[in-house]
């Protein structure tokens, strides 16, 4: 018998833990000597207050949802996968060769080629240390995270050596042709009358990251190979016996993984950036652990999670404009929802559990 | 009379709801070396981790020298004269021997006047008991026999007069062994008080002076070693309960399906697990296994069930099976009509987390009949077919949607052996088929297994339960350290005659 229902499991312990969360940042900016009603009034306005702030909250919440996913395939076979961001990083690495080097006729074919190409990028980038664990045992989770500082410099002799474009001083890529550039949601919108800000990042790329929610759903509980990875991921002993072999399933899901990952760059250094420099992930390959995390590794509660984290990074970065609350403060309410709904899961599940467990008994 | 040094009184412990130990009473003589022996799983461990304070007691009562005490944990234990030697040891790899004998009895906050004082009686207890290993040298660098001995001397040091050691052989080589039990008879000597936890018959009668049986959970009897015989001890250990009786035609042997020649088995520690094991089953026929666990019945049904890498030779319906290529997974044993339903159904069968129908489909997830296209899987059929599968097994709730872990133990089984026998294999694998089945189960899993067996398959059945393999088996082979001691006729053998077998005393010797 399940300790709870599954609506309590799902709506009530994330919810908890951000008010938790929500609680002792309110006391850290009291002890700092600022309102933190006012400071929550600055927040939700900057980040859901206008269709301005709305593109940036979704624009964020599309880089997560893509390293949520990235985290969640590579979950459901129990790979950890750290190393989304230095996946994300070689994915943007991908879409500059994609966008710079080959010349599109229309951006919806550029689309398609840069998802291709980061894909791969930032899949080789995971398969390495896959193999390295299907084969020679390296733990996953070291491998992965030292890849990340091998992407970072892998990147800067990249963007200072080879991609820089000729007398120029700052290391990033020349910016990407007109035809290879995004519609956002001003445009998008625009079609349908509605009036969206202009100067706002959110792109499509919003759009294919639902649709890969729909790929990772469909893959892991519609497929064969969805099959296998949870299998492996449940029951390392019982897919032996089922004759499913661990190396391809590692291999697999770390794959998939680095590919989802690799593909947070058509949004960030595609639609937004529209060229590659230095650091383009900027951390959201972490912030995808959180988000997978508190998503249960599920498409829905992945993006729902994403566009939680999105609304933190949005309204925290409005808070340190408007509030001269310092960028510090942000990262310490942005690092307790992460404590409250990641590591401290438990703290919260535990009592809530047994309350439902005494709630049954009393009507039993 | 002396007083018992240990006296254990209406000892009980249930972990949910397995009763792990029931109402134990032992009495352990001083100076003597009592052997605790029976199957895994019989609540020897559980017994003695309760004396040591790892687990407390439901109910009953402990008595050191004729004192009431409590062992609330391990230091209690220690202060009380109980030194254990773990099946795994509990050392710091790359601390010296000498640092892992003070590691935990310090004397003050600086270590050196420790470690000065250990040394010293480090070498009168080498000096008293012939225990004798290099102070200095790194544990990782020396061997199993030697580090098995420091953990005797961590008891030593700590004062310990009563030793328990936990199935000690199970990591030494014969050598090693012979050398550690020279060195429990001069403990012995020497006034102190051994208890060794087994499950090997032989260490038994070499060695201890009494020995108590223990079985599912329960004390079955104690003897004086020397008034006993190996033959009597395995009836004991395994028990004859009430008789299944089977009801089964005379077996009609048909062509030879399976033929297993020279089958080996090497693990990851250099340690040979099947040795040069050869058989044959021919279609309708149940070739029983017979065998005190851990003597090379799981690797072989690993090694036919696809995976378990080996050496030697696998032929089914004529054809040699791939045993180490590409081709040995389980997928193609599978395709090439074996079937299995493994030993643990816990950790191999079933996802306990799965539902019932995803279970239905582990191992089969390539059958055409679970594919809706070339893409996706179809649920759909695979929950119909739980379904109906539920309904023929009669399993208990019939819902596919219902977690593994939700079923009672003989409905998982159900589950498991209705995914298997529905394949109509040629050869069907059956470990352990009614380990923790209730009655009911039982009965109706060993009907299946001998409908089976009479629409002219092969079926290869491993069971600890001697009763089990004497009803159900046309033919039963026993094992013994990864070899295969001797065929034997079921209705022309006795329990007795599979007990010496299975304790490695081949007919002939006895």
């Amino acid at each position: 018998m399940e300790k709870m229902p599954k609506w309590a499991d799902v709506i009530l312990i994330p919810a908890i833990s951000i008010l938790l969360a929500a609680i002792i940042s309110g006391l850290v900016l009291l002890a700092t000597g600022k309102d933190p009603l006012n400071a929550l009034v600055i927040m939700f306005d900057g980040a859901v207050g206008s269709s301005r702030a709305w593109g940036y909250t979704l624009y964020y919440a599309t880089n997560f949802i893509f390293t949520g996913l990235a985290v969640a395939v590579a979950f459901h076979a129990r790979m950890f996968n750290i190393g989304g961001e230095g996946q994300a990083l070689l994915g943007g690495v991908g879409v500059a060769v994609a966008c710079l080097y080959i010349p599109w006729p229309h951006w919806t074919l550029a689309l398609l080629g840069a998802i291709v190409l980061s894909g791969i990028f930032g899949a080789v980038w995971a398969a390495i240390p896959a193999f390295l664990q299907a084969k020679r045992g390296s733990h996953i989770v070291i491998t992965t995270i030292m890849f990340n500082f091998i992407a970072y410099s892998l990147i800067n002799h990249l963007l200072v050596n080879v991609m820089k474009p000729a007398g120029v001083m700052e290391p990033a890529t020349a910016s990407f042709p007109e035809a290879a550039h995004l519609p956002n949601f001003h445009d998008i919108l625009g079609l349908v009358g509605i009036d969206f800000a202009m100067d706002a990042p959110a792109n499509i790329a919003f759009f294919v990251a639902l649709l890969a929610c729909l790929f990772l759903w469909a893959l892991i509980w519609r497929t064969r190979i969805g099959y296998q990875i949870r299998q492996f991921g449940e029951s390392e002993s019982a897919a032996r016996y089922a004759g499913v072999s661990p190396t391809k399933i590692i291999m697999i899901s770390m794959i998939l993984s680095g590919m989802f990952a690799g593909m947070m760059s058509i949004n960030n250094v595609m639609g937004e950036a529209e060229r590659l420099v230095l650091n383009s992930a900027e951390g959201a390959g972490f912030i995808g652990i959180a988000v997978a995390l508190m998503g249960r590794n599920h498409p829905v509660g992945i993006v729902l999670a994403a566009i939680l984290f999105g609304f933190l990074y949005q309204g925290g970065t409005q808070l340190s404009i408007q509030a001269q609350i310092p960028k510090e403060m942000v990262v310490v309410i942005q690092s307790l929802v992460i404590l409250f709904t990641g590591a401290l899961d438990h703290m919260v599940r535990s009592p809530v559990e047994r309350i439902f467990l005494a709630l049954r008994r009393k009507e039993a | 009379m002396t007083t018992p040094a240990i006296e254990l009184k209406g000892i009980s412990k249930a972990f949910g709801p397995v009763q792990a130990n029931k109402d134990i009473n032992i009495r352990v003589m001083p100076g003597t070396i009592h052997g605790i022996i029976g199957e895994n799983g019989a609540g020897k461990s559980t017994l003695m981790s309760i004396l040591y304070g790892f687990y407390k007691a439901d109910a009953g009562e402990i008595f050191i020298n004729g004192n009431k005490t409590e062992i609330p944990d391990s230091q209690h234990a220690i202060a009380a004269g109980i030194g254990m030697v773990f099946q795994h040891f509990k050392l710091v790899e790359n601390f010296t021997v000498l640092e892992n004998i003070v590691l935990g009895a310090e004397d003050g906050p600086m270590l050196t006047p420790s470690l000065r004082k250990a040394r010293a009686q480090l070498k009168q207890l080498a000096d008293d008991y012939g225990l004798n290993v290099d102070p200095d040298a790194i544990i990782e660098n020396i061997g199993v026999g030697q580090q098995q001995r420091v953990e005797i001397l961590k008891a030593l040091y700590r004062k310990a007069e009563i030793l328990i050691l936990d199935e000690p052989t199970g990591v030494l080589t014969p050598a090693e062994a012979d050398q550690l039990f020279r060195i429990l008879e001069r403990l012995k000597d020497e006034g102190k008080t051994v208890i060794l936890i087994t499950h090997k018959l032989r260490e038994i009668m070499e060695i201890t002076d009494e020995v108590s049986v223990m079985r599912r959970g329960t004390m079955v009897g104690h003897v004086a070693t020397a008034k006993t015989s190996p033959a009597e001890l395995a009836e004991m250990m395994v028990g004859r309960k009430v008789l299944l009786e089977v009801d089964k035609a005379p077996a009609k042997p048909g062509r030879t399906i399976l033929e297993v020649k020279n089958l080996s088995v090497t693990d990851q520690w250099g340690v040979k697990r099947l040795k040069e094991v050869s058989l044959t089953i021919r279609a309708g026929e149940i070739l029983g296994i017979a065998g005190v666990a851990g003597n090379g019945q799981s690797e072989l049904l690993e090694v036919l069930g696809g995976y378990q890498k080996a050496t030697g030779e696998v032929i089914l319906n004529g054809e040699a099976i791939d045993l180490t290529g590409l081709h040995s997974d389980g997928q193609t044993r599978r395709s090439r009509g074996i079937a299995h339903v493994p030993e643990d159904r816990q950790s191999e069968g079933l996802i306990m987390n799965f539902t019932a129908w995803e279970n239905v489909a582990l191992g089969y997830h390539n059958d055409p009949k679970y594919q809706k296209n070339a893409l996706f899987m179809d649920n759909a059929a695979i929950r119909k077919d739980t379904e109906e599968k539920m309904a023929r097994f009669d399993v208990r709730p019939p819902l596919p949607e219902l977690r593994a872990k939700s079923f009672s133990g003989g409905n998982q089984q159900k589950i498991v052996v209705a995914r298997e026998i529905e394949r109509n294999p040629d050869l069907l694998l059956v470990g352990q088929p009614t380990r923790g089945v209730d009655i009911g189960a039982i009965e109706f899993i060993h009907k299946q297994i001998v409908a089976l067996r009479d629409a002219g398959k092969a079926i290869l059945l491993v069971s600890v339960e001697l009763d089990e393999i004497m009803s159900l088996s046309d033919r039963i082979a026993v094992m013994f350290d990864g070899r295969i001691m001797g065929e034997r006729d079921p209705e022309n053998t006795t329990v007795q005659e599979l007990g010496l077998l299975m304790a490695g005393i081949s007919g002939e010797a006895a």
